[in-house]
């Protein structure tokens, strides 16, 4: 299964989800370099985080126009895996891949902290090691992840179970309190209709690896390589 | 034709200095010329006052690759690896507008890191506000945390430490001092020389616009009343250029074509040119007329005194220009060729055929002045120092007295700052903020590199040359606690007028102090920076000579916390207990008190001390250990309980003063735990090393117990603290988000 990594100007975990995809699942992965203008050879594109042209006009808004997001699309409209993680979750908003929209955390505030995370469906490849209901903790690094759709939105993301991970607490309650940002219904993570496009603020690649102190976050890559050599999902 | 007086009064010369610039030059200088002298021998550029006492410091040991003069300080950490790393101070500019001032400071200081040729792998910042009862200071507080966020998480280097003192003295000019830490193969270091006659000179990355002109100048002066006119003095960062500067100065770092490379920070385009001259031996020639600008119009003495960040002046190989340049428009910047290095030794610069100026570029680094102040002991000394503390009556309700120390913003948890930083990205951060030091691992080894920031202000203030020691101490010491062994220091000196004899012997004393220490611990000083005229209004801060500290960890397995690990676990202090609490922040906080002298320093106490304790983790006898500082011993265990999640019972025997045995702040003493089938060991040790200890209890428990007992004095004894650690831990996490609301 090889990994592309996509390198806007301004990422800043491209290296860091390389590392942690070559660590965790022992797989190729390489660099995809914005200007491509392919994604040919590609199992999985990940956008990863970071301030992607500065995030200055809106987060996202300017990498979308990337040339490399023309294959990346069509990559997944064609059922490719596609995965961003905080900026790549407001790239993939504002590609219109994944509905909804990324406002300012509430407190107006960057927050890094640790999150706790409920996995709302483990049918996914991004979840399906995963079982139900699993509280895993992951951290979070953003200023704009406070998740907003409109009800008719929501409610079908809800309907169709889009949501694949809720911020929770420790025992896995979904709570105001655990709330770090103002996202509605404590949206930490949703996929698209089809489940191969996934979007989420956390950071898994923050915590798959002892030495950090967290290996919650290998629990999503190793669900995507099991996918793929269809032992689960 | 000769310039009016008022000219170059203007620009902070003296007199005698423009004498000695015509005495240089053999004729009267230009306007441009002026300018340029102006900003190289200002105060921050040339350290014309500080130059004597820093001259004093100790910068040479086994481990240093590079001391003071260059971009950044370098130390050995084996492998063919080493750790390249600098403090800085953006005082004067975060005063004004705290949040460009902090976010360029830590652009500033990035570039002075990956100039070298290496990654940053970590941010720290020394912060020092006013009290957060003041509107003011709370704008101040909450933009210069919001500008160092901005920048340092967008450009994806973490910010994984530092401090934040609060005292009156800042209330007007808070200290912002930020250290960067940078990992590099020692056969990548790039130095700023403009070496090879021939060679192609190029300004790289951002346009030049009209932004922090005289910057350098403004940070020489005092803070003055209309110090808010001076905001165009400030420069406005762009962290999205800079982390596409630092990839493309990497990547064409990696290809061997660059012979210099110097950041343009203060005096921009003025200091990166004659310093990489200087060093090299060399002049440099160049048509300012090709420099990219942003703004139409700008004169040879604006594009040479512009401080417009996320610049860059490479001198590379001849023939590779090409080549470099296509490395830049990859990531669409700038690489221009502005000019050439030469032979005789002159800064030469033309707009088209015309020379605007020549001067010798060793006239503006090496000859610059040098002013050996008079100095003269402070008058308030004597009075502080000889204030009767033993008359001062002993508090009843001890419990009360360590909650109102832990709800103290001087010791409260810092997350409110912390929690704004991603301290995350790189995926090397293994001690996270809000321990002693912060660990990074390298990746591909099994090593670490622990680093951290420290000085007590009201120390220096109470006692200079004690003060600035126990600085170096403190710092040494968090290390050790983390598993390191301290490397090297780099020191960001942050004092006020100097023209002010009292200010200046007071300079004087702290490197003194600060020199003996780190000559005892073995911690050269690699570098750094002096930020002087921290005043408003006639008032000096707080003495505060910033200590940033590295070591290595030679084992991730074997780094160590602060927290109790497990119900069992017997407590131990190391170090020996006095009966001081002059400068404490108990006497702050309890008697609103800052007076006294500061604790007494034994730096051969302190050396065995740490040797015993980095030994022991790494012999893994030892489960967590925990520096003592502001809040004594009270305040330590309590700090332990917390971060553990786990109580402890402790009993003392008291021999003097019970607020002095709880809160004073006695050095060179450390908390550790290890496990209860491992005292006997332990003691043995500690016997042999000759390391004072006392066995202060078990760890176990919801709660915090002290009690102490009184030999010869029935009824004296008892417990002094019950608190359970749920509490505490809510005061302290929840005191400053609650002064900022």
């Amino acid at each position: 299964m090889k990994f592309g990594v996509v390198v806007f100007p301004g990422s800043n975990c491209d290296a860091d989800c390389l590392h942690a995809i070559q660590t965790v699942t022992g797989q190729p992965a390489e660099y995809i370099w914005h200007k491509s203008g392919s994604v040919d050879g590609f199992d999985c594109i990940v956008l990863p985080g970071g301030f992607s042209y500065g995030d200055y006009l809106r987060c996202g808004a300017v990498a979308r126009f990337s040339p490399v997001m023309t294959p990346v699309i069509e990559f997944a409209q064609r059922g490719g895996l596609v995965m961003g993680i905080c900026n790549g979750f407001q790239v993939l908003t504002e590609a219109g891949l994944l509905p909804g929209a990324l406002h300012r955390n509430k407190n107006l505030q960057f927050l890094c902290h640790d999150t706790y995370l409920r996995v709302e469906n483990n049918t996914t490849p991004y979840t399906c090691l995963a079982a139900e209901g699993q509280v895993i903790k992951v951290p979070i690094a953003h200023g704009e992840g406070n998740y907003f759709a409109d009800p008719e939105t929501l409610r079908q993301l809800e309907e169709n179970k889009q949501v694949l991970f809720r911020y929770c607490d420790p025992q896995g309650e979904i709570t105001p309190a655990a709330n770090p940002n103002g996202s509605l219904n404590n949206i930490a993570g949703i996929c698209n209709q089809q489940g191969n496009v996934l979007g989420m603020m956390p950071h898994p690649e923050r915590c798959a690896e002892a030495v950090l102190g967290n290996t919650d976050g290998q629990l999503i890559f190793q669900s995507l390589l099991d996918f793929w050599q269809r032992r689960c999902g | 034709m000769a310039l009016d007086p008022q000219v170059w009064r203007e620009m902070g010369l003296t007199d005698s200095e423009y004498d000695k610039i015509v005495e240089i030059l053999g004729r009267q200088p230009n306007y441009v010329e002026v300018g340029i002298f102006a900003v190289m021998w200002s105060e921050h550029c040339s350290y014309k006052t500080s130059r004597p006492a820093l001259k004093t410091l100790p910068t040479d040991g086994p481990a240093i690759l590079q001391g003071p003069g260059e971009n950044a300080g370098i130390v050995d950490i084996g492998d063919g690896q080493a750790v390249v790393f600098k403090i800085e101070s953006h005082n004067h500019p975060s005063a004004i507008e705290p949040y460009q001032g902090a976010a360029t400071g830590v652009g500033g200081i990035l570039r002075d890191i990956f100039t070298m040729g290496a990654r940053p792998i970590a941010v720290l910042d020394s912060l020092r506000f006013g009290y957060l009862d003041n509107p003011r200071v709370r704008y101040l507080f909450d933009g210069v945390v919001a500008g160092i966020s901005g920048y340092g998480n967008c450009i994806g280097v973490p910010t994984v430490g530092g401090e934040v003192y609060f005292a009156d003295s800042y209330e007007d000019n808070c200290l912002v001092n930020v250290m960067c830490v940078g990992l590099i193969d020692q056969k990548d270091i790039k130095k700023g020389l403009a070496a090879g006659i021939g060679n192609p000179v190029m300004v790289v990355g951002a346009k030049t616009g009209r932004d922090g002109i005289h910057g350098a100048t403004f940070a020489s002066e005092e803070l003055s009343e209309e110090a808010a006119e001076r905001r165009p003095a400030v420069q406005v960062g762009d962290p999205f250029m800079e982390k596409l500067l630092l990839e493309a100065c990497l990547e064409v770092i990696k290809t061997g074509y660059v012979v210099g490379i110097q950041d343009m920070g203060a005096a921009g385009l003025t200091s990166s040119s004659c310093e990489m001259a200087s060093r090299a031996g060399t002049g440099l020639e160049m048509d300012l007329a090709l420099v990219p600008r942003r703004e139409e119009g700008m004169t040879p003495y604006e594009l040479m005194l512009s401080e417009s960040q996320e610049r860059m002046l490479l001198v590379v190989e001849k023939g590779t220009e090409e080549k470099v340049q296509e490395i830049f428009a990859k990531w669409d910047l700038d690489a221009v060729v502005v000019g050439q290095v030469t032979g005789d030794g002159i800064l030469r610069l033309k707009e088209g055929s015309r020379v605007v100026a020549e001067i010798p570029a060793k006239a503006l680094t090496e000859e610059a002045p040098v002013y050996h102040r008079p100095t003269q002991v402070p008058a308030y000394l004597e009075e502080v120092q000889n204030f009767p503390l033993d008359s001062l009556n002993m508090p009843q309700d001890y419990n009360e007295v360590l909650m109102k120390l832990l709800a103290s913003p001087n010791i409260a948890s810092k997350e409110y700052a912390y929690k704004q930083y991603d301290y995350m990205v790189g995926l090397n951060t293994v001690v996270t903020p809000g321990s002693d030091a912060a660990v990074l691992r390298v990746k591909g080894t099994r090593k670490g590199i622990a680093m951290t920031t420290d000085c007590n202000g009201r120390y220096c203030y109470l006692n200079p040359k004690t003060g600035a020691a126990i600085a170096v101490a403190e710092a040494a010491r968090n290390l050790v606690c983390s598993g390191a062994k301290p490397l090297a220091v780099t020191n960001c000196l942050n004092f006020g007028n100097p023209e002010k004899p009292e200010v200046m012997w007071t300079i004087w004393q702290c490197i003194e102090g600060m020199a003996e220490a780190c000559r005892a611990l073995e911690t050269p000083v690699t570098g750094g920076n002096v930020s002087l005229y921290n005043e408003t209004k006639g008032n000096a801060v707080y003495p505060t000579p910033t200590i940033g500290m590295v070591g290595l960890v030679e084992d991730l397995d074997k780094v160590c916390t602060q927290g109790f690990k497990q119900e069992g676990d017997v407590v131990f202090l190391l170090g020996e207990n006095l009966p001081e609490f002059g400068g404490s922040e108990y006497l702050k906080v309890y008697f609103g008190l800052e007076k006294g002298s500061c604790p007494s320093l034994n730096l051969e106490l302190e050396k065995t001390v740490q040797q015993f304790v980095l030994g022991e983790i790494r012999s893994g006898l030892i489960k967590s250990a925990h520096d003592c500082s502001e809040g004594g011993l009270a305040v330590a265990l309590a700090e332990c309980c917390i971060s553990g999640g786990i109580g402890a019972d402790i009993t003392m025997v008291r021999r003097f003063r019970g607020d002095a045995l709880l809160f004073g702040e006695s050095q060179s003493r450390i908390v550790i735990s290890v496990a209860g089938n491992n005292v006997v060991e332990l003691v043995k040790k500690l016997v042999d090393a000759g390391v004072p200890y006392t066995q202060l209890g078990n760890v176990g428990g919801d709660s915090l117990i002290f009690n102490v007992v009184n030999p010869g004095c029935t009824g004296c004894g008892g417990n002094l603290v019950n608190l359970p650690v749920k509490t505490m831990e809510e005061t302290w996490r929840g005191a400053i988000p609650c002064l900022m609301k």
